[in-house]
């Protein structure tokens, strides 16, 4: 396994006055699942279309493989894409469809055959080869989108959006065999989603990009547990925000003033700078407890439910603490089947689980 | 009574349908099925003399028409002219419509209205501008001899085949322009880059996707400029002479100068059914083609 099968070294797009990409910069490993992960404009479609050869970077380069592919046009780069509206060709039926790329390799017409069989076995839409566009299920297109790519054998396969158009349920089962699918053939995937819970289950890594630069590249639990920043950690999960505002630096701790819940001594991993501001604290709904006693936790709280919010697998509370209306998003399992009297409450968190960011 | 007829509208569906269609249908029936009834029928006539006509059902108008020389070779000019006006046509609007549909990103319309501009006016008007253009003494021999290329005027440009050509194809190009640009608007760019990511040059992607995809606009194209061309007989009238002259002309002569209405109703009815057996072939030929291509 190499480290750095795709280089993308200060990677610049722009369009106008945009900076779709703004100096990117990271490297790929070969056979790897590698997801880009933003919101709607954040650069992470112009990231994939740079790669595919759709559009070239206003400034630096790409490698695949050691090879410089950045001036080359998308024929000739060892790339496949999957279209976020899959593209499958509407005069061409599943089997021409999947034929289509195969025309140009110059293989045999015995070993076409064996592809376009094998392909197909690969995503289960063996019996569908007459079949045209328009007489397919969207989950089916998008196997004919991926079976059209794979067929071609590519270093690379990359993934706009492809599961957004399908229903959850779909959705689901198509992430799982996705995953399976990439480790049975050992391709490296680049996968372009909006939806974390999408980038977390399926990748091996994950680059969270916003304002066409990289926030933060790591495996998908570092994401969860370690934010690089406030944006990361917003965008990543359900997260509790409490303003705060750093003291004096202690080794690997600091002293941290907390709303009006006073001061702590946390752990600083991304060495925030003492006596600052322009930080914020972070605990995650499943660190946070709301209960009708007293706990033991570092912080325990009184405070006045004023309103719930039932989610599912989480619950927000629209709380009052100390006079101030605060609202806090906890996991359902935390306060189930408890009953609170006067809507008095306690709100408890430990200290391990708060971690400090930059605002910026 | 009343209420009777208003039990049976509100009860039988057929009846709202035709009482809807009713006044089309009229139009249509008195506009074009009596008068195609009339034409077949007088085309089965035979003219005694100027002024009789024998009303026993005979096919030897049909008969008549390809024993007469002029007449089939009228038919295949006819044909000629149209299918070259067809063909100059399509293969300038096609790439301006391509240009239109993928390149041009803000107001599209106003490209296609400009494009447009010159058709508001009436078609008259536009042939006879092009008797200005094309003329001895017109825009084109006059800048010639003037810029001393030429010392005598080119005679080929007016009261010629090419005279009607040049102005038939400028005259219909309007009809083209839309349905072929509708049809590649609807093309999605994705297909044009998954055609390119597929190992496709620019070249391959337009033959293999593009032109296939946009055939309907392609054939709708084709079949409205072919109709009206190949029966068009104003443009040969002002600007064709004697070499530009179409079969359309000659049936207006039996219908008015010559008299022999019989002929001049076989000859349309002739004229009629060769143009609707070649779009037929036509758009049968041109589907089978692009399926080869692909």
């Amino acid at each position: 396994m190499s480290n750095s099968f795709i280089q993308i070294n200060n990677i610049s797009k722009h369009f106008k006055d945009v900076k779709a990409v703004d100096d990117v910069s990271f490297e790929i490993k070969e056979g790897e699942f590698f997801s880009l992960l933003g919101p709607s404009g954040c650069g992470k479609t112009t990231l994939l279309r740079l790669l595919a050869g759709f559009e070239y970077p206003t400034s630096g380069n790409l490698l695949i493989d050691g090879i410089d592919i950045t001036a080359l046009p998308p024929d000739k780069r060892p790339t496949n894409m999957v279209f976020q509206n899959y593209a499958i060709f509407p005069h061409l039926n599943v089997e021409k469809n999947i034929k289509f790329g195969l025309r140009k390799l110059g293989l045999s017409h015995d070993e076409i055959g064996n592809r376009v069989k094998d392909v197909l076995k690969l995503v289960k839409l063996e019996g569908y080869e007459e079949r045209f566009s328009n007489q397919l299920s969207g989950g089916q297109r998008q196997r004919v989108a991926l079976a059209r790519a794979l067929v071609r054998q590519p270093k690379v396969l990359l993934l706009d959006e492809p599961l957004g158009a399908l229903d959850k349920k779909l959705r689901d089962e198509m992430q799982l065999e996705l995953r399976t699918l990439q480790k049975n053939i050992g391709i490296t995937f680049v996968f372009v989603t909006h939806d974390q819970q999408e980038a977390i289950s399926m990748s091996d890594r994950v680059a969270v990009m916003n304002d066409g630069k990289i926030q933060q590249l790591s495996a998908p639990n570092e994401l969860y547990k370690n934010p690089k920043n406030i944006f990361v950690s917003d965008f990543i999960g359900e997260t509790n925000f409490l303003k705060a505002e750093t003291k004096s630096s202690d080794g690997g701790f600091i002293n941290v003033s907390i709303e009006e819940l006073g001061e702590f001594k946390i752990k600083n991993n991304l060495n925030i700078a003492a006596n600052s501001s322009d930080v914020v604290c972070s605990v995650r709904p499943e660190s946070m407890m709301i209960s009708n006693v007293k706990s033991d936790w570092d912080i325990c709280l009184d405070a006045k439910i004023r309103q719930t919010s039932y989610l599912g697998e989480m619950t927000r509370f629209y709380v009052e603490v100390k006079g101030i209306d605060k609202t806090i998003t906890v996991s359902s399992q935390h306060f189930d089947n408890q009953s609170f009297e006067n809507n008095e409450c306690f709100i408890s968190i430990s200290l391990e689980d708060i971690s400090l960011l930059n605002k910026k | 009574m009343i209420g009777y007829w208003k039990k049976v509208y509100a009860k039988n569906d057929n009846v709202k349908a035709y009482t809807l269609l009713s006044p089309a249908l009229i139009l249509i029936i008195l506009a074009m099925v009596v008068p195609m009834a009339l034409m077949l029928s007088f085309s089965m006539f035979t003219q005694v003399n100027m002024m009789e006509i024998d009303y026993t059902f005979t096919f030897q108008r049909y008969i008549d028409f390809f024993q007469k020389n002029l007449l089939v070779t009228l038919l295949i000019k006819s044909i000629k002219i149209s299918f070259l006006v067809t063909l100059i046509t399509l293969i300038t609007a096609y790439p301006v419509c391509y240009y239109i549909a993928f390149y041009v990103k803000k107001n599209k319309m106003l490209w296609l209205v400009l494009l447009t501009l010159p058709f508001w006016t009436s078609y008259l008007l536009r042939v006879f501008s092009w008797k200005i253009i094309l003329g001895t003494k017109g825009v084109i021999n006059s800048s010639l001899i003037n810029a001393g290329i030429l010392s005598e005027p080119l005679t080929f440009l007016m009261y010629s085949e090419t005279a009607v050509v040049i102005t038939l194809t400028h005259a219909w190009a309007a009809f083209a322009l839309l349905p072929l640009y509708v049809s590649l608007e609807k093309i999605d760019f994705s297909f044009i880059e998954a055609g390119r990511d597929l190992g496709l040059s620019r070249f391959e992607v337009f033959w293999k996707i593009t032109f296939p995809l946009s055939l309907p606009g392609v054939i709708g194209a084709i079949l409205i400029i072919f109709i009206p061309t190949v029966g068009d007989y104003v443009t040969p009238a002002l600007l064709g002479g004697t070499d530009g002259r179409m079969l359309s002309n000659m049936i207006q002569a039996y219908f008015g100068k010559i008299n022999n209405i019989p002929l001049g109703a076989a000859s349309a009815t002739i004229m009629l059914t060769t143009v609707i057996l070649i779009t037929i072939i036509v758009s049968n030929v041109t589907k089978r083609l692009t399926q080869r291509l692909t």
